[in-house]
């Protein structure tokens, strides 16, 4: 079961700490419209976590709410890319778009997964997903071919995001039994897939994949090394609930 | 420094004297008509506005608006300044007058006929 258990925690752990991320631009978006769909789907996000964390449980993990709310930051399995501050709205947008393709790619994989709590869940979400991603793909677009500002800027935090992006795909220790028992086909698979999908929106956006002498993945998340950002966040997500622990909601 | 409560304000250190512009007129989106269907076959129905600068993004916006309780199949977005709208001070053109009643179907005297037959058919 550990082999699951890590494939779990991760996803659920990045999608809890970028669901959070997100939800910090509730009231202070670029406006009221895009304000509320990115709530709304930083909301998705905790949902989509939820649900990891809900099967976690039933393999005999914490409560979702004790394990998403009662871990200490080097207790996470997140990348790091998740994890960073939301700087600006051009950060947010490329992670946004980033890391939403490598989800809807890594979920529609699932939905095939021998392992049918889990394909449920992948099957469940599809169309929240596709949602995440039609948004992500629009704005990229729009501001790839903005003013002169926006297109530098966009690239220019491409560039920064990219070696975090590739973080996504770090593998765990349990690779192949996940392959050989058709559970999961892999974090190299995953990244294959993720380039292709998302090379001709960000030709479309006119930007430039960073060249592939620069990559170099930002690595450590999945086995707890994270930046001081987690600890703030962390902190700060679970300030509420640790009051109270047991308090019924 | 503006002192806030909300630990996203707080960390941003930002000034209390914030110079920031005013928005001009052309800083603001256009709007755009969102229009929802229920289910397959039914009327679009009109929903509300969004602020938008293309189509697509209208459509993003209005089904976050309007489409997120999962009530909608399909999405209509029209641009504002593309629907004609009447005049407020035309309005009495749709004033009727009340002597018509040869165009109600109240005008046909065919209850007695109809309950000539229901009696002799015993409905």
């Amino acid at each position: 079961m550990q082999h699951i258990k890590e494939l779990l925690y991760k996803m659920a752990d990045d999608l809890l700490v970028l669901g959070h991320r997100n939800s910090e631009w509730t009231g202070l978006g670029p406006i009221l419209e895009e304000d509320i769909a990115f709530s709304s789907m930083a909301q998705d996000k905790i949902g989509h976590a939820q649900a990891l964390f809900q099967i976690l449980f039933e393999l005999g993990e914490a409560e979702p709410d004790t394990n998403a709310f009662m871990r200490e930051a080097k207790q996470f399995h997140n990348s790091q890319l998740v994890e960073l501050p939301n700087d600006d709205y051009d950060f947010s947008t490329i992670r946004h778009f980033l890391f939403d393709h490598a989800d809807q790619i890594r979920f529609n994989m699932l939905s095939e997964s021998s392992f049918e709590p889990l394909a449920k869940v992948a099957r469940k979400i599809k169309g929240e997903i596709k949602y995440h991603v039609f948004h992500a793909d629009i704005w990229l677009v729009k501001l790839g071919n903005g003013t002169e500002e926006s297109k530098a800027r966009m690239q220019s935090t491409l560039n920064m995001a990219w070696n975090y992006a590739l973080g996504i795909f770090e593998e765990g220790d349990f690779e192949s039994p996940l392959q050989s028992e058709n559970i999961f086909a892999g974090e190299k698979e995953l990244q294959k897939r993720w380039l292709e999908a998302i090379t001709p929106t960000i030709e479309k956006a006119n930007l430039k994949i960073p060249s592939e002498a620069d990559w170099n993945p930002v690595l450590g998340g999945r086995k707890g090394y994270h930046t001081e950002h987690l600890d703030q966040l962390v902190n700060e997500m679970s300030e509420v609930f640790r009051i109270e622990p047991n308090t019924e909601w | 420094m503006i002192n806030s409560l909300d630990p996203r304000i707080a960390r941003e250190n930002i000034n209390e004297e914030n110079n920031i512009a005013p928005l001009t007129e052309m800083d603001n989106w256009e709007t755009y008509e969102v229009f929802h269907q229920k289910k397959r076959g039914d009327q679009h129905v009109h929903v509300g506005i969004v602020h938008a600068p293309n189509t697509e993004m209208a459509f993003l916006f209005g089904k976050e608006q309007y489409g997120r309780r999962g009530i909608s199949v399909n999405m209509w977005v029209v641009k504002t300044s593309n629907v004609f709208a009447s005049d407020y001070d035309d309005s009495d053109i749709f004033d009727t007058v009340p002597e018509k009643q040869y165009r109600e179907a109240g005008g046909y005297k065919v209850m007695s006929k109809i309950n000539k037959y229901k009696k002799e058919n015993n409905i």
